[in-house]
């Protein structure tokens, strides 16, 4: 059983609990001065990567985990607090902000990454809660020839390299096997990441961060996709408020909903 | 000027070239036969594109499935591929199976719904073809360009691709069902390319229910954290499903609770819903919720909190103790 080598991207994003803003030139979303943390996704990741090797979950132990983002240089306070949750060391690939990779860029260069690293195994969030995108992981298990499993709820290791884990689908879950190398992305389910303690993050502070960039990688930020614009969705009016369910269902028969 | 005048004259030449030649591949899902009715509004999005409409099922029931799409309005052939190995829609097998059967259709787009399937499927897919895909889009401007929402459909952008061909996945609560009509295209065998995957599938849990289902349903109610327990969600909410034959969601603080199955969640995470009338109740209405059902044509909440967010999404509400409102609503609704 080879020794688990984890790679487990993050991102910084405007945290969950912000209600973004539409810039005032419609391209984008006011992020200056905005609250900022990392993906909650990739919190999962994190943790899950950080439980394996506490647990000794797997049989050849792990080797090493190592957290890597691309982001403006205010994404090495989300790498900074993944080693405070666990991870060993960091990668920061320097890109300016707004310049945001896709993420078919994305998989380009955590493939380079995975080779230079030589990890067997990617832990990614399911999706960027800003984007709201959902392609990443699948995207490098294609340009890696990995096996994947996306909605990732549970994750267990077995003899000869074997990973079985239990994905949310549709109506259900479903249970898939697989060997390493692989891809595994992030369902809501799949743990509750900790909060990083003081002295974890003191701890955090020195361990090695690497700095990048997309060219040390050969990567070209070359984008497919232009956003033409950015618009607030059209508001909704509250109908206000009844005072007993006879009153509700008389408004509902009114709106011809019953 | 001129630099600008042979930019655009090349960009119309261009866009007219494309629009001679555009044809779609709408990925239809199926289970043992059955179609999807999540995919049928893959199928109405692709025909918002303009060209000709190809559907594409594989799987060991493919004839069943293609026999059914066959007479769906609005499309032209089928692609059905005979093979259980594609069974189970593993990527690693699926994504291949579908680069081929683009290279030989010679698609300009192809559009799948964005469900647990096309969700897992299509960006292998694009990555495949090193194409940038646009995911969970509500609306087609033209060929190029498309709108989608973002952070948790806080904010809307219209985006452009300049891919040769764009992998789309749909939101099928922004697009209608197609319709079955009596027509019947021709079904034709795609090339196997019998490629292997990495994975097996071991086993499925699926929620056995004879309610509609959550994505495409008519009628929803929702339960959140107010119900303090899976026995109150299941005595409550039950019985109000039943009067409406509503399908039954619930938040994720409901579901992390553990009051209701996963596959129950609405929202950013969950499942992204538009029925005619949702009723939500016991649902404060945070952020990542509102985002899986504020399409709904109408909304009605119950709460006991007066200042719960959820009341300002809401068409009626009513601030009230669940635990009496709502068999009281269920009474009213019976009669």
């Amino acid at each position: 059983m080879s020794a688990l080598r984890i790679l487990v991207p993050v991102k910084r994003v405007i945290d969950y609990a912000v209600k973004p803003r539409v810039n005032k030139a419609g391209t984008g979303i006011e992020t200056a001065g905005v609250k900022h943390s990392m993906n909650p996704f990739d919190e999962l990741s994190v943790e899950e990567a950080v439980r394996i090797r506490e647990k000794k979950r797997a049989p050849g132990g792990v080797e090493d985990i190592t957290v890597i983002s691309a982001g403006p240089a205010k994404a090495q306070e989300v790498l900074r607090t993944a080693m405070a949750m666990g991870a060993d060391r960091a990668i920061h690939v320097d890109v300016k902000e707004g310049e945001d990779l896709e993420p078919l860029g994305v998989a380009k260069l955590l493939k380079a990454a995975t080779a230079e690293h030589q990890s067997n195994l990617v832990i990614l969030g399911k999706q960027s809660i800003d984007d709201d995108a959902n392609q990443t992981g699948q995207m490098l298990a294609a340009l890696l020839g990995w096996g994947q499993a996306t909605q990732a709820s549970k994750v267990e290791f077995g003899a000869d390299d074997s990973v079985s884990v239990t994905r949310e689908v549709d109506g259900g879950v479903e249970t898939l096997k697989a060997k390493l190398p692989m891809v595994i992305t992030t369902d809501l389910r799949l743990n509750e990441p900790r909060y990083a303690s003081l002295p974890n993050i003191m701890k955090a502070k020195k361990k090695p961060m690497e700095k990048k960039t997309l060219a040390d990688y050969s990567i070209a930020n070359d984008k497919r996709l232009k956003v033409l614009k950015v618009e607030e969705p059209a508001p909704r009016q509250g109908g206000g408020k009844v005072e007993d369910v006879g009153g509700l269902v008389g408004k509902l028969k009114e709106l011809g909903a019953i | 000027i001129r630099p600008a005048i042979t930019v655009a004259a090349r960009s119309v030449r261009l866009s007219a070239s494309l629009r001679h030649q555009l044809s779609t591949l709408a990925i239809l899902e199926h289970r043992d036969g059955q179609l999807n009715a999540g995919s049928l509004s893959a199928l109405t999005a692709a025909q918002k594109l303009g060209g000709p409409v190809h559907g594409f099922v594989a799987g060991g029931d493919a004839t069943t499935a293609a026999q059914a799409a066959a007479k769906l309005e609005g499309v032209e052939k089928i692609i059905s591929v005979n093979n259980s190995a594609y069974d189970k829609g593993l990527p690693e097998n699926f994504a291949p199976l579908l680069v081929e059967n683009i290279k030989k259709g010679g698609y300009t787009h192809v559009v799948s719904v964005h469900s647990a399937f096309g969700k897992n499927l299509m960006p292998r897919v694009a990555a495949l073809l090193d194409l940038q895909q646009i995911s969970d889009i509500t609306a087609v401007q033209n060929e190029n360009t498309f709108v989608r929402p973002i952070y948790a459909g806080n904010a809307i952008a219209t985006v452009e691709s300049s891919d040769p061909i764009k992998i789309i996945t749909v939101r099928g609560s922004a697009f209608p069902a197609a319709v079955t009509e009596s027509g019947s295209a021709a079904v034709e065998e795609g090339v196997d390319p019998k490629a292997e995957s990495a994975t097996e599938w071991v086993s499925e849990e699926l929620t056995k229910s004879d309610r509609p289902d959550l994505a495409t349903a008519n009628r929803v109610v929702s339960g959140g954290r107010g119900l303090k327990s899976k026995e109150e969600f299941d005595r409550l909410m039950v019985p109000l499903a039943d009067s409406l034959g509503a399908a039954i969601g619930a938040s994720r603080a409901a579901v992390d609770s553990g009051f209701a199955d996963n596959s129950l969640q609405v929202g950013q995470t969950g499942k992204v819903v538009a029925p005619q009338l949702y009723i939500a109740v016991g649902i404060s209405g945070a952020i990542q919720h509102l985002a899986g059902m504020k399409d709904s044509k109408v909304i009605a909440s119950i709460n006991k909190d007066a200042d719960a967010p959820i009341f300002q999404v809401s068409d009626v509400g009513l601030v009230g103790d669940l635990f009496e409102e709502v068999p009281k609503l269920t009474e009213q609704l019976k009669k």
